[in-house]
């Protein structure tokens, strides 16, 4: 290979501007290398040594032992698992009509509508939660107009429950449903939709057999993304959960308050992220599936 | 013309098409100018016009993805003018192929059985059988991404037949493909509408395809049909100047006359057998349909026009030598004559003086702006 190299013109200059070139492509990267390293990295295998640690430092798996021992960790992992995945649904299906309507109007109209979906952006998810506790507390908003117009008498338990909870959270995670879905709407070239017509699907099948297969990238993007930062969510649960909704941030966060360690609480991030990193692998593994099997037929 | 052993399906005849004063607007443009036309029964019609002519258009209404501001529409007797798309039954190539990347070949050509609801090992067969026609078989399995642009070609053009439909559409359906493929593609196409008898509709604005695929050609310009004929009468007699400008290379020349003699300068013309339009102020010839006259030899038969002028310049383009002409009655014609008659020395040098026939056949009169 290398003698071969040699014999041509130039070879050995170009061989070497090839390497040089790479070495500079290394280098421009090496900055970012070092932030993800340092920022990523490093926290989590610090979070990963504490979990086997005693507070001593010796190792240990007595952290571990205690997420099986206690049935309330198993609690809040159930609660975190079905908030994360009801709050995914929701936002699958609010997130796709409105992606859909957005993506078939004029792409100027649509930018300007997308400038109001992204709108919750420019507030803190502070305001925003707080927000929901004046509209849906017993002498909130929505509770008077309620009674007023006579739907209901007495005030409904809106806030302080896992419905509070979720409400909250479809809202702060929406955008983060709407933004792929509507990418991978605007990608499905016109004629796809007009090809199945002409080949005799009505509305419907084509919608089935057609727009929603070429949508999946984003439903998939879409969908991993808010369930991903929904078992993450720590603010909304606190907020509008009134200390009935633990998740497991709150879980965790308890943890450090109550034991003034940081071993057990490691160890349960650790499960949490073990966990998530499971569930995003099969669903990549899952999405490629999808696309060597052309499935949706 | 005879079914292959493959094509097991019952030779079935195309539908004729009617389209009567059909017009689309999009705000003030007009797409689309109170349109007539019909297409019979298992013929290949094809639009052909300059870009933002309405071809698209027309074809859309057809389809039924465009919906006309008046007009009426009818696939044999059934009037499908507000008939929904999917339910008009016409095979359509997209200018794109429009072929599901999700899907592999076979799923996309078995994909409208579906929707037919055709038993699986029926649309399986079916699958194949057009397969065999396009010329792909053992592609089924492939994913759309995995083919050329002529392979694509052709699973758009077998996923638009298997369903059997009586009218076919194709929106330039050869102008991503290469040159040579695209030829060869003109021929197979033609062949395989030969073989399958469905009324075909196609849009091109390469006047070559054009001619070398349809039965007849409907020449389109700012949303009107101006000439609707066989090829031959398209290219021997254009109706209009625009016409003859669209397909083939001519000159014109301006005549003078009326009541059946027309002068080119101070010379009558022959025209012996034909009769131009009234009012005809222009003629126009083709440089292939100009005899150059070697030096010296006898005059051509009477029937033919002669003009002499003065060679300007002589232009080499390949199969053939262009020799432009200044006559000497004014104005400059083109001449071609073949790289094989200018090897034997056919060709003057610029400067000589050159004589030109051309007969009745040869020739076209035309009411038009000279220029
Ligand atoms: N959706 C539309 N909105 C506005 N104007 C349109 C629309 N579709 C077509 N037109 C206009 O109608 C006219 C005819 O368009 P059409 O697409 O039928 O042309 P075409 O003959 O197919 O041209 P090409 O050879 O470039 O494809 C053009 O002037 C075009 O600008
Ligand atoms: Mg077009």
């Amino acid at each position: 290979m290398k003698a071969l190299a040699a014999e041509g013109p130039n070879a050995t200059e170009l061989g070497r501007d090839a390497r040089s070139e790479r070495w500079m492509l290394f280098g421009l990267s090496l900055p970012a290398l070092l932030l993800v390293g340092l920022v990523v990295v490093l926290p989590i295998a610090w979070l990963f040594l504490l979990s086997f640690q005693t507070e001593g430092g010796a190792f240990t798996l007595a952290n571990y032992q205690r997420l099986i021992d206690q049935p309330s960790y198993r609690r809040i992992l159930a609660m975190t698992f079905e908030i994360s995945l009801t709050v995914t649904a929701m936002c699958i299906v609010l997130g796709y009509a409105l992606a859909y309507l957005l993506a078939q109007l004029p792409r100027r109209v649509a930018g300007v509508l997308m400038l109001g979906v992204l709108m919750p952006f420019w507030t803190s998810i502070l305001v925003r939660t707080y927000a929901w506790l004046v509209l849906l507390q017993r002498d909130g908003l929505i509770n008077v107009i309620g009674e007023h117009l006579g739907f209901w008498q007495k005030p409904l338990a809106l806030v302080y429950n896992m419905e509070g909870t979720v409400v909250g959270l479809v809202h702060i995670m929406l955008p983060f449903m709407v933004l792929p879905l509507y990418n991978s709407m605007r990608a499905i070239d016109r004629d796809y939709v007009r090809g199945a017509a002409n080949l005799g699907a009505g509305p419907i099948q084509v919608f089935w057999h057609v727009y929603l297969p070429l949508s999946r990238p984003g439903l998939f993007a879409g969908g991993t993304i808010t369930f991903i930062l929904c078992l993450g969510s720590y603010v909304t649960p606190a907020v509008l959960g009134g200390g009935k909704i633990v998740m497991a941030a709150n879980g965790i966060a308890g943890d450090v308050e109550l034991y003034f360690s940081w071993g057990p609480a490691s160890a349960f991030g650790v499960v949490l992220l073990v966990i998530t990193l499971t569930i995003l692998f099969t669903a990549s593994r899952f999405a490629r599936l999808d696309r060597i099997f052309g499935g949706g037929a | 013309m005879t079914p292959s052993p493959t094509d097991a399906r019952p030779q079935q005849k195309g539908l004729p098409i009617r389209v009567r004063q059909v017009s689309k607007t999009y705000g003030r443009a007009v797409a689309l100018d109170q349109v007539d036309l019909d297409v019979q029964s298992g013929e290949f019609l094809t639009l052909l016009g300059p870009s933002g002519s309405g071809k698209t258009t027309l074809l859309m209404v057809l389809a039924g993805f465009v919906r006309p501001n008046q007009g009426s529409l009818h696939f044999g007797e059934r009037d499908v003018l507000r008939l929904a798309p999917h339910k008009r039954g016409v095979g359509m190539v997209f200018q794109s192929y429009a072929l599901f990347p999700h899907l592999t070949v076979a799923e996309n050509i078995a994909f409208p059985l579906k929707l037919r609801r055709v038993p699986r090992p029926e649309a399986m067969r079916r699958v194949e059988a057009v397969l065999d026609l396009v010329q792909l078989p053992d592609f089924g399995g492939r994913g759309v991404d995995a083919l050329s642009g002529g392979q694509r070609q052709r699973v758009a053009l077998a996923r638009a037949i298997v369903f059997e439909p009586g009218i076919l559409l194709m929106d330039e359906p050869l102008s991503a493909l290469d040159k040579q493929l695209r030829e060869r593609m003109q021929i197979e196409l033609r062949a395989l509408h030969d073989r399958l008898g469905i009324t075909t509709v196609c849009v091109t604005h390469d006047q070559r395809e054009a001619l070398t695929m349809s039965n007849r050609i409907a020449v389109i310009d700012r949303g009107s049909i101006i000439q609707l004929g066989t090829p031959k009468e398209i290219y021997d007699r254009p109706s209009t100047r625009f016409v003859a400008d669209f397909i083939g290379e001519s000159t014109f020349l301006p005549v003078t006359g009326s009541g059946g003699t027309f002068r080119l300068g101070a010379q009558a013309l022959k025209l012996e057998g034909y009769t131009p339009p009234p009012g005809a102020n222009l003629l126009m010839l083709r440089p292939e349909r100009l005899a150059l006259l070697p030096e010296g030899a006898p005059g051509p038969d009477p029937r033919y026009n002669v003009i002499t002028g003065r060679v300007t310049d002589i232009v080499y383009q390949g199969e053939s030598v262009l020799v432009q002409i200044r006559l000497d009655d004014g104005g400059t014609v083109a001449a071609r004559v073949s790289s094989a008659r200018a090897a034997l020395g056919a060709v003057p040098v610029p400067g000589a003086s050159a004589r030109l026939a051309f007969a009745p056949e040869d020739m076209n009169l035309l009411c038009g702006e000279a220029g």
